[in-house]
């Protein structure tokens, strides 16, 4: 019994525990990235496929560095737009790579529910590595992990994500695990760009980037997508960084320094400006770090490993 | 000739009249003979037993996708119609999304032929109001009504023009035919998956707001007032849309207006799980739209009961929710929907559920039926409406599978279907 179930899709579906577990199992694996040899035999005979149906760098990566420090076999097969435009049906895609006998299935896809529409197809288990706009679990726990890293406990922490939310899986992951450990997420955005009845998540809107800025310990600065300016949503980059832009500035007129986390990749200059990417506050690179760490950990118990990882992170590849 | 049918002890409900009492009812030749109490049966008359059971005039549905011409693997006129008597439908009004589009008097009359050969449900074709459903040159409404259309509608393509709009209900009126509308704003509409609210937050999928469909449904309530012709609005889905129709039948205007049980039955809720079978257009909203459908088919602000029968192949449902087309079947599931939700609830009586899922359509669209009168066509649905029974959709006659209620315990269904004096449905 992993006490995570066969998929992990989105933070929605877990509970306090779950997520607790997840976090709790990802330190140990920190450690194994700082070794010589980084590399822990944990997943040894397990086959993993890397189903990427949208262009991704670091997350892709991330898990082919955490599937490979668990001694996985990894695959990873990228398919450039999506699997309708390529002829093939993402449940048939799913099927022939099951007839080869594998374990797992990471993947990334461009709609909302592509995961689990695929856990419910196939017996291996899935990891969502981002759906549409729903969830981005793994990103969702590694803000976690770094948050709690910095400030010890979760619980009443307040956590504000900035930006693009209506189109944004990782505020819903964000939302989703830290309201359930005890933080408080506010959302700061213009309006066009906040999902309807966001409030009802139990988030608390706030109107102004200076508004996040007084209230947060903590922001989480999304990436803010060329296209959101073409479609309408907003005038322009340049009024976006004029108006919810984060800035050394701003940040001067906070009570209290703020953590600054960004799920990457960063558009310098709009949402963010170089010199709080850059600043001491940022825990950007850290968040990569643990990436991996909380990966690590997400497969180590779908796979079926047992809590209580010091077993899992023991013994090097002999 | 067709034997004469005699339908004995039915509790005999004819909105057309008011009436509502136990009778026989008589069909000879084709129609209506008497209804009354012991009527003698003519020779060689095939004797029904309906004792404990409704006999009302036949289901009519405005709204159906019958897919005939061009999409015959989803279903055909012959299947769609079988489905329909299944349902207890005696007649349908065909969607002119077929391919090609019946935009012109050959489709129009080709889709008739195949009725008069599936010699089931009488099926009446609703011309498209542009050519090709593009939304821009009328199509030619007085040929496709010489051929057999009741209406016209340009169906899940919205007309987007109002001048086109205004133009069709104008010239509509020429032939005294309706013109039926899909209300959707395609700029607030477009690439929405479910309705905009809180689900489609959670699941983040694209939202279609309420506000889509109640700004078609004010434009087109004006044009109505413009124009004197008669609007019908399609599918209502939103308590803004009852509102707005609510006003426009206090001010007189000649706007009629249908919902789908779905409509009244679900929530955008079902759309959880990413469940592809709850996905339609309009999509199913919250649970105060519902009610305010439900208190719209009580109040008569909604005319009609309609099913929007959409047919669709299980891959094409079984796949990504963005991917996944539109629409669900409903011709035989409706009754038990509407029995279920609507009268077991005291929202409708019995004649008031026969008056929207028979009279009324039936004068909406100008169609023979939807009355017992003597010299009416005999087409009758005999149903049970206290019968309990399982949605399982592979016994369905229909040849697509798509429903959100596969398993759903309904109440009502329908037991025997006679169009034209014939028996084309009895459950067996």
């Amino acid at each position: 019994m992993t006490g995570l179930g066969k998929d992990l899709v989105g933070l929605e579906p877990l509970s306090a525990d779950q997520l607790r577990l997840i976090l709790d199992t990802a330190e140990p694996f920190k450690e194994v990235s700082e070794r010589q040899i980084k590399k822990v035999p944990a997943l040894r005979g397990k086959t993993i496929v890397n189903l990427f149906f949208e262009a991704s760098t670091r997350t892709r990566i991330s898990f082919e560095f955490a599937e490979k420090r668990l001694s996985a076999d990894t695959v990873n097969v990228a398919a450039s737009g999506s699997s309708v435009s390529k002829g093939e049906t993402l449940v048939d895609t799913a099927k022939n790579l099951e007839a080869m006998r594998i374990d797992m299935v990471v993947i990334r896809h461009g709609s909302s529910g592509a995961a689990s529409f695929l856990g419910q197809r196939i017996a291996s288990n899935v990891i969502n590595a981002g759906d549409g706009k729903h969830e981005h679990p793994t990103q969702g726990l590694l803000d976690m992990l770094t948050l709690r890293d910095r400030f010890k406990r979760l619980q009443g922490l307040k956590v504000a994500i900035c930006g693009d939310v209506l189109h944004s899986r990782v505020a819903r992951s964000n939302i989703w695990g830290l309201t359930k450990l005890g933080a408080e997420v506010g959302v700061c955005g213009p309006p066009p760009l906040l999902p309807r009845n966001i409030e009802e998540l139990g988030v608390t809107i706030l109107p102004r980037i200076e508004d996040a800025i007084a209230w947060a310990d903590a922001l989480n600065i999304l990436r803010l997508q060329l296209e959101r300016m073409t479609a309408g949503f907003i005038p322009s980059l340049r009024e976006y960084n004029r108006v919810f832009g984060v800035t050394t500035e701003r940040l001067k007129k906070a009570p209290k320094d703020l953590l600054i986390l960004h799920p990457g990749p960063m558009n310098r200059g709009v949402e963010i400006d170089s010199d709080v990417a850059d600043g001491e506050h940022s825990v950007i690179l850290p968040q990569v770090t643990n990436g991996v760490a909380v990966r690590m950990a997400v497969l180590y118990l779908l796979a079926g490993g047992r809590p209580g990882p010091q077993q899992a992170a023991g013994g090097e590849e002999a | 000739m067709t034997r004469p049918i005699v339908i004995r002890g039915g509790r005999v409900i004819d909105p057309s009249t008011g009436g509502d009492a136990v009778a026989d009812v008589m069909i000879d030749d084709g129609r209506i003979g008497a209804v009354g109490r012991n009527i003698g049966s003519p020779d060689g008359a095939l004797e029904i037993d309906a004792a404990g059971k409704v006999v009302a005039p036949g289901f009519i549905d405005l709204h159906t996708h019958l897919r005939e011409p061009g999409q015959e693997d989803l279903e055909t006129v012959a299947t769609g119609a079988s489905a329909a008597v299944a349902g207890g439908f005696t007649a349908v009004c065909a969607m002119p999304n077929t391919d090609p589009v019946a935009d012109n008097q050959g489709v129009v009359g080709f889709i008739v032929r195949q009725a008069q050969r599936a010699g089931k449900a009488r099926v009446y074709p609703i011309g498209a109001i542009s050519v090709g459903q593009k939304g821009q040159q009328l199509a030619e409404f007085g040929e496709m009504v010489g051929a057999g259309a009741v209406a016209v509608s340009d169906d899940g393509k919205p007309v987007m023009s109002s001048h086109l709009m205004r133009t069709a209900l104008e010239y509509a009126r020429v032939f005294g035919i309706p013109v039926a509308d899909h209300c959707e704003e395609m700029t607030l509409a477009q690439g929405g998956a479910m309705h905009e609210g809180l689900v489609s937050t959670r699941l983040g999928l694209k939202g279609i707001p309420a506000a889509a469909e109640e700004i078609m449904v004010a434009r087109d309530i004006i044009l109505a007032e413009l124009t004197g012709g008669h609007v019908h609005l399609c599918h209502m889905s939103t308590r803004g849309s009852v509102e707005l129709i609510r006003r426009a039948k206090q001010k007189g205007l000649r706007v009629t207006a249908e919902a789908c049980p779905h409509h009244f039955t679900l929530t955008h809720e079902a759309c959880e799980g990413y469940d592809t079978n709850a996905k339609m257009n309009p999509p199913l909203r919250e649970a105060a739209d519902r009610e305010a459908v439900r208190q719209g088919l009580r109040d008569g602000t909604i005319d009609v009961i309609a099913t929007d029968h959409a047919p669709h192949h299980y891959d094409a449902k079984e796949r990504e929710f963005d991917d996944a087309p539109n629409g669900i079947i409903g011709l035989e599931t409706a009754l038990g929907l509407a029995v279920s939700e609507l009268v077991e609830s005291g929202l409708l009586t019995l004649p008031e559920l026969v008056l929207r899922m028979s009279t009324l359509p039936a004068r909406l669209f100008h169609l023979p039926g939807g009355t017992l009168a003597t010299g009416a066509p005999g087409d009758i649905v005999v149903f049970d409406p206290a019968a309990e029974w399982e949605v399982r959709p592979e016994r369905f006659s229909s040849k697509s599978r798509n429903t959100p209620f596969a398993g759903r315990r309904l109440r009502g269904r329908a037991e025997v279907t006679i169009v034209g004096g014939e028996v084309v449905y009895q459950r067996t």
